[in-house]
């Protein structure tokens, strides 16, 4: 299989939100067609290993298949969460961009299904 | 006035258009919201009905009304409800569209006076105004609930503010005595949906396919712009046309709850299935049971689907038995917050500002400091600095060194402002731009209390 790596956010875009020291990220497939690939490679295991440093005391996946979704749900990696935090972004919600330039590989024959100018 | 028998016999959907998504919104977005409420109403004049909502309200957002009320008992709403209101209300009393907004945070009679005092100074017949209350559990009164829910944690804090998320019960009980515009305080935000639906379609408080759909609704409305392509461009892979004036969201739901979600009229942004799928994730957990304390919504088989210029239809939420309990926050106060910054520019910047980090820890050895290098590292990173201890030299040329720390103790707080000042004559060469602030901080725990121990009720003020 000719493959291509790309970044998420070719093939997904998604946003963040926060309740306390739980942030949650959605990665929406730009295609159906991309949606299992995704499935498959951004996984609990790999948004865990992309948030290390963040030390999540816990990574979950909702799978919604209907909406060629992924809602990952991560706890403790807001540093206590809007009110205790020193990050600037107390809310991280500047983490989602964090997800969305996971590298990814993807078959060539899906390149057309890509989003941002042409070659990215 | 209410018509709950005669509305659900007609096929006119209901019309919420919202106006605000958080405390701070834009006061220009309802103009153009009220403008697309009036031009239907006009098509439909018999059957169609409308509301406009405001959510103004987030986690911190009723500790900081509650301190405005401590030092002033005639404030604790939203500061910027006289703006808000103002250019749409006389507008909207004239063609029934009726208004609620939790706006009224911790002081909604006096909200409520605000807005008789508006439309008395506009000339507008005086409205029916409704307060809904019962959330605020700050009293003293109060205190051996949390204390029962909360134990030990509860004891030695200063507490500023403790609120029930309350539902749409008290706001749909509201409009059915004839309320125009409905003051609300901690409400749950999708409940300022639910409530005029309620009312409108005269659905019972256990109907809960219909209350998990409007919820959802309610969901996609609360964030104002969020839903129309504000906070979705992202130039060259996600572009939003008319960004600078983005529209405001208005949903069509229909008696059953289904519903469509679009925006006012001659505004910029976008409604589509990308807006709509990010929208409908935003702070949702388990998409399966979506928690407010009118029912569990259940997004885990929904469809998002346009189904015209700017309009998406959402099917497939479903709904389970509302919660047996009412989410509690208690804040507090959490001591200080001191943040200082200083730039570093051209040959070894990011060397010098890594220097003067390091001088600023060798000279507060009391406050455990946050160091960011804006321009190098700054918001991924964490609170330990575990990052950016693993994140060599790269030489960068323009460098914000920004440091942040947390004292109860006042005195030693402020003390890292004068360090990172000091940094002008005895730190590394060429920083400049210093700037720095003292805040005081609002912590925030949660628990939940028993529907029977909370008391929301709804009373006719004028």
């Amino acid at each position: 299989m000719n493959s291509i790596t790309v970044p998420l956010y070719c093939a997904a875009h998604g946003r963040t939100g926060d309740k306390g020291d739980r942030s949650n990220i959605s990665v929406i497939a730009w295609h159906a067609e991309l949606f299992d690939l995704l499935v498959e490679q951004v996984t609990t295991e790999a948004v865990a290993a992309r948030f290390a440093h963040r030390a999540p005391s816990r990574v979950q996946r909702f799978v919604l298949p209907k909406l060629h979704a992924m809602n990952f749900v991560l706890d403790g990696v807001l540093d206590g969460g809007v009110n205790d935090a020193l990050n600037l972004d107390t809310h991280g919600k500047s983490l989602s961009f964090l997800l969305l330039d996971m590298p990814i590989r993807l078959p060539t024959a899906v390149r057309h299904l890509l989003a941002g100018p042409d070659g990215s | 006035m209410s018509q709950p028998t005669q509305d659900t016999k007609t096929s006119a959907p209901l019309l919420i258009g919202c106006a605000a998504g958080f405390s701070g919104d834009r006061t220009d977005a309802a103009g153009p919201v009220v403008d697309t409420l009036i031009a239907a109403l006009a098509q439909r004049p018999r059957e169609q009905r409308a509301f406009l909502i405001f959510e103004t309200l987030a986690e911190r957002t009723l500790a900081l009304a509650q301190l405005r009320r401590r030092a002033d008992p005639e404030s604790g709403y939203e500061p910027l409800l006289d703006e808000m209101l103002r250019p749409v209300l006389a507008r909207c009393l004239a063609h029934g569209i009726r208004i609620v907004g939790n706006f009224g945070a911790a002081n909604p009679r006096a909200a409520a006076r605000l807005v008789g005092r508006i439309a008395s100074e506009l000339g507008a017949p005086a409205p029916r105004i409704a307060v809904v209350e019962g959330d605020d559990l700050s009293a003293a009164e109060h205190r051996p609930l949390l204390r029962e829910q909360l134990g030990e944690r509860l004891d030695g804090l200063r507490i500023v503010s403790a609120n029930a998320y309350i539902g749409a019960e008290a706001i749909a009980a509201a409009l059915d005595a004839g309320a125009q515009v409905v003051v609300c305080g901690r409400v749950a935000d999708p409940s300022l949906c639910v409530g005029p639906a309620m009312s409108h379609f005269g659905w019972r408080a256990d109907d809960w396919q219909r209350l998990g759909r409007a919820t959802m609704a309610g969901h996609l409305l609360e964030c104002g712009a969020q839903v129309c392509g504000g906070y979705f461009a992202d130039p060259g892979f996600k572009d939003v046309p008319g960004l600078d004036r983005v529209g405001f969201p208005i949903a069509e739901i229909d008696a059953d709850g289904l519903f469509t979600i679009g925006k006012s009229s001659g505004t910029g942004g976008m409604v589509n299935e990308a807006t709509v799928k990010e929208q409908l994730l935003y702070e949702v957990h388990d998409p399966a049971a979506y928690l407010t304390p009118d029912v569990i919504a259940d997004i885990g088989e929904a469809c998002v689907e346009a189904v015209g210029t700017d309009r998406v239809a959402l099917s497939g939420v479903r709904g389970h038995p509302r919660p047996t309990h009412y989410k509690v926050n208690v804040c507090h106060e959490g001591g200080w917050l001191a943040e200082g910054e200083i730039s570093y520019a051209g040959p070894r910047a990011e060397a010098r500002a890594r220097l003067a980090a390091e001088v600023l820890r060798s000279r507060l050895p009391g406050l455990a400091l946050r160091v960011d290098l804006i321009g190098v590292l700054s918001i991924l990173a964490d609170d330990a600095g575990s990052t950016l201890a693993a994140t060599p030299d790269g030489g960068a040329r323009d460098v914000r060194l920004r440091v942040a720390a947390t004292h109860d103790d006042r005195a030693e707080a402020e003390r890292l402002g004068r360090e990172v000042m000091a940094l002008y004559t005895c730190g590394p060469a060429g920083g400049g731009g210093v700037r720095s602030g003292l805040t005081p901080r609002l912590n925030t725990i949660s628990c939940l209390v028993p529907r029977a121990a909370v008391t929301a009720r709804f009373e006719v003020i004028t």
